[in-house]
């Protein structure tokens, strides 16, 4: 049985876990405030970007000119899969739900006799892909020094990623992130962003533009910074859903913490009155011995 | 005179959005003003300096390369980076065009050709912001 001092200073430190639970709570709460502001200022970007692609790319994608970042390689053998993960953990189930669609993917893809490889951005989700398929990671980047993420940050994963289409490294490259639905709900996401998949019904509004210089010269300058378009969307995305999980996961440690309190201070009364009552029978006994 | 509808957006934030007169664009092939009810137009543009005139004032706007499309909509201009002349550093500036200078030498081929077309556009820029200065 603990002594009356362990019990007092178990609660103490409960209380003090829940004051950094809280505090982290709090910094998640304001930080992801940020980071949805910036996911929504590049919306607009992105959106303009991908509905002038597709204008341009719906007419250009049967032709047999068409760029490789569009039509593909004619191959889908060699599978590159860009995981883009948290850089820090304590955020519940984010990175670990981004890395089991990852891992899912890789091992249905493996099991058709493809072969696959892994791009890590992030160092949450470079440890777990790390312990399975630690031969298949070709390249790792880490965020961690970045304070501000910026699109410099995605144009450079980008153009680490073409080097290695250009190289003919891999035929098919799909991107994975978690979406940022809510505060509660963020949603693992696959996306594949080589070849370009064209949604369909953006063809509708057809304008005739006139291209200067022509289509497709614009599209070969186009569909590279679409890549890095995509993912510094993902990023930023992932960052908002980082937050967001990080503060659900915090509130729920700052729920159970206060619980854990409440339970170890009713236990603590509990047996400070047993012995005090002890104690007060030992004294009426020996005074009534007496 | 007529107005139209001109968005500025660069991938970090939506840079200019608003009725205008008339905007002035550095094209890819040559620089082209546009007013309300140009013809549907999707053009590269070249790392330049961007007028946008609003009733007789004109605002000028740095953009390092991009896209610009002309629909019934309006104008809307995608740049790599777009930033107004007044929050330009321009120190930072010409620290970023000597720095170009000296990574020069890694390129090779046609990388070296885009690599000093590039430059000339950045230092064409110094230029104008030196020469709209003396003023």
């Amino acid at each position: 049985m603990a002594s009356l001092k362990d019990m007092r200073v178990r609660i103490a430190s409960t209380k003090a876990t829940q004051k950094i639970t809280k505090a982290m709570q709090m910094v998640a709460a304001s930080k992801l405030r940020r980071a949805q502001t910036a996911a929504e200022a590049a919306r607009p970007y992105a959106d303009k970007m991908s509905a002038v692609i597709s204008n341009i790319a719906s007419a250009a994608v049967g032709s047999p000119g068409a760029p490789v970042l569009l039509a593909g390689t004619g191959r889908d053998q060699v599978h590159l899969l860009l995981v883009c993960t948290g850089e820090r953990g304590l955020s519940g189930a984010f990175n670990s739900s981004i890395v089991r669609l990852a891992r899912e993917r890789a091992l249905a893809l493996i099991a058709q006799g493809k072969e696959v490889k892994f791009f890590c951005v992030g160092r949450k989700g470079y440890e777990q892909l790390r312990r399975q398929f630690d031969k298949q990671i070709v390249e790792h980047m880490d965020l961690r020094s970045v304070r501000q993420l910026g699109f410099v940050n995605a144009e450079e994963i980008a153009k680490k990623v073409l080097a290695r289409f250009d190289n003919g490294e891999f035929d098919v490259c799909t991107l994975f992130y978690s979406q940022f639905k809510s505060v509660i709900a963020q949603i693992p996401t696959a996306q594949q962003v080589i070849p370009l998949v064209i949604e369909e019904g953006g063809a509708a509004n057809t304008t005739s533009y006139e291209y200067e210089p022509e289509e497709d010269e614009i599209l070969t300058r186009l569909l590279p910074r679409n890549l890095a378009v995509q993912i510094f969307r993902a990023l930023l995305e992932n960052n908002a859903s980082f937050y967001g999980a990080q503060m659900s996961a915090m509130d729920n440690a700052t729920r159970n913490a206060g619980e854990m309190i409440r339970k170890q201070t009713l236990v603590y009364n509990r047996t400070r009155q047993a012995q005090i009552t002890k104690e007060l029978i030992e004294i009426i006994s020996g005074a009534e011995a007496v | 005179m007529a107005t139209f509808h001109f968005d500025l957006v660069s991938p970090e934030k939506l840079a200019f959005s608003g009725e205008v007169d008339q905007v002035d664009i550095p094209g890819a092939e040559g620089d082209f003003g546009v007013l309300a009810g140009h013809a549907p137009v999707v053009a590269a543009i070249r790392p330049g300096i961007l007028t946008v005139t609003t009733g007789g004032r004109h605002e000028k706007i740095i953009v390092l390369g991009g896209l610009a499309e002309v629909s019934e909509k309006g104008l809307t201009v995608l740049a790599d980076v777009a930033t107004s002349l007044d929050e330009l550093d321009r120190v930072q500036f010409a620290e970023t065009i000597a720095e170009m200078e000296e990574n020069l030498k890694e390129h090779e081929g046609t990388e070296l050709d885009q690599a000093i077309e590039r430059l000339d556009h950045f230092k064409s820029i110094q230029h104008q912001l030196n020469a709209t200065a003396m003023h």
